[in-house]
């Protein structure tokens, strides 16, 4: 178990993400999927990166997911877990393995998301063993 | 069209720095040139287009142009893919000189991260200025060039059980070639033992499996047919090129193939040969897992399949069945500015020119290949492949 956590930064916010942002302060991981293909896409775009339609819309994803690819990062002042998770949607985003023993981490492994705080009160979509 | 035999690479010069606090970064810019021009017999007036990356300072072509008196210019080109920019811009090179747009391209590369102190590989960096669109999404959760490709390293290992082992013996053979160039940072040979017991970076990755910090840099020149026949060097022709981007594919992340999945099959198929004629490969070296990757999409062994073909010495010189990075490449010798591409380019020409150290020159080398990636296997890069040919 990593004894500090890493100090997590702010993102900026655009139009086109600033809803995103303000679901997660309140703990909810949106995911933008499209009317068009139906496919579910990350990060999310106002154009859908499969079929180019612009009817894509905002979902509050599951939360659920499994650990596609993770990397410990050893030589940072306070270790820690980057990760690619493959979410029960479908889709797949870069996160933080969080809340866990670094060493036991594997691909393939169920995870589900938490939200910790960032600098300027955000809050970021990290994952942790579920 | 095809680029295949419509252009030549006049001349090579690679910078012997690997510190440069003496150096400004426009002047191994020039260093670099001149060097080139002198290798190929010509001279600045002769260039008639240029080629640079984000490396160069300023507006790339427009500063470096002013600065270096490159007063003919009928053609520039500032592509910007990382690492894989100097592969991709010969062939950028071929196609303008196959126009008709220009008959001697040059091209340079040029970085001073170890005099600037650059904590290369181990810190997040925002890229500043206007934000790409993947940034918020990635940056906060401290994304780095070691830990990215541990990522695509780690995917590896557990789809197809590639081992440490196995990547160690990429350094292994890195080592064995760098003992024999004078300018190389690292000239000490290792093992595997000494890869895998190196301090872990970012797993899967040690400090081993990871490239040099160095300053420096390179030039390459490519000039039309008629020049080529003008210049009393050994005529080094161009045969095949191609370059393609790969990325999180809309959140369909996939780590276990790089962009020469495409770059590969498509050069082999302009040149009209096949991996197995190829006599010598430069394999872009920034971690050992991307030359592993890079060895299987180019068509070198198959996809799963790199870790057996890359151990016992495969790579080495005078030994294994495919030769590769015989300058010692960027794990052992230098990655000027972090990217390396361009030497990739130089090493494959003094092959295929007979001109590599003797200690490492592969006996009748009349196919090479040269092949970059630049940015990140985790997320998104840019993939330049060229095939040359001894005439």
């Amino acid at each position: 178990m990593a004894e500090k956590e890493r100090k997590l930064p702010a993102s900026s916010t655009s139009p086109e993400t600033e809803e995103y942002w303000a679901a997660a302060k309140e703990g909810k991981l949106l995911v933008k999927k499209c009317n068009g293909c139906g496919k579910t896409h990350h990060y999310p775009r106002s154009l859908c990166p499969y079929c180019f339609s612009d009817k894509t819309v905002w979902t509050t994803a599951s939360g659920k997911g499994v650990i596609y690819s993770y990397s410990v990062m050893r030589r940072a002042p306070i270790p820690y877990a980057l990760a690619y998770v493959t979410l029960a949607e479908g889709t797949t985003m870069m996160t933080n393995m969080v809340d866990c023993d670094f060493d036991k981490l594997k691909c393939g492994q169920p995870v589900k998301v938490v939200f910790k705080p960032t600098d300027g009160g955000g809050a970021l979509a990290c994952f942790t063993p579920a | 069209m095809s680029i295949k035999g419509k252009a030549y690479i006049g001349g090579i010069f690679e910078h012997p720095t690997r510190l440069a606090t003496d150096k400004s970064l426009a002047m191994i810019h020039a260093e670099v040139a001149k060097g080139a021009l002198e290798d190929a017999g010509l001279s600045k007036d002769d260039v008639d287009a240029y080629f640079c990356a984000g490396d160069a300072p300023g507006l790339g072509p427009m500063s470096m142009a002013d600065y270096m008196g490159l007063t003919k210019l009928k053609h520039f080109d500032s592509t910007d893919v990382g690492g894989s920019s100097y592969v991709v811009h010969v062939g950028h090179a071929c196609e303008a000189i196959a126009a008709g747009k220009c008959k001697v391209a040059l091209i340079t590369l040029a970085g001073r991260p170890r005099a600037e102190g650059m904590a290369t590989g181990t810190v997040p960096r925002s890229r500043g200025g206007s934000p790409t669109p993947d940034e918020p999404f990635e940056f906060p959760y401290g994304p780095t060039v070691v830990n990215m490709y541990g990522m695509a390293a780690m995917r590896h290992m557990h789809e197809f059980g590639t081992t440490s082992e196995q990547l160690a013996w990429i350094k292994v053979a890195a080592s064995h070639h760098a003992q024999y160039n004078e300018h190389a940072l690292l000239r000490d040979v290792v093992t595997v033992q000494d890869v895998v017991n190196s301090p872990m970076i970012s797993d899967p990755l040690h400090r081993m499996d990871c490239c040099v910090i160095t300053d420096g840099g390179g030039a390459v020149i490519v000039v039309a047919p008629e020049i080529a026949k003008s210049l009393k060097r050994p005529k080094v022709k161009i045969i095949g090129a191609a370059e393609t981007t790969k990325n999180q594919m809309g959140g369909a992340v996939d780590l276990t193939y790089t962009g020469a999945r495409y770059t590969g099959p498509a050069s082999f198929a302009e040149a009209g040969v096949k991996p197995s004629d190829i006599k010598y490969a430069s394999i872009y070296d920034s971690f050992t897992i991307t030359v592993l990757m890079q060895l299987e999409d180019l068509g070198f062994c198959e996809k799963g399949k790199g870790g057996a073909f890359v151990s016992d010495g495969n790579l080495i010189s005078g030994t294994g069945k495919l030769p590769f990075n015989t300058d010692g490449g960027g794990l052992c010798s230098n990655h000027p500015g972090n990217r390396g591409g361009l030497t990739k380019v130089l090493e494959a020409v003094r092959q295929v020119r007979g001109e590599a150290h003797p200690k490492v020159q592969v006996k009748n080398c009349d196919l090479a290949l040269a092949h970059g990636t630049g940015g990140s296997l985790g997320s998104r890069h840019g993939s330049g492949t060229i095939i040359l040919e001894r005439e």
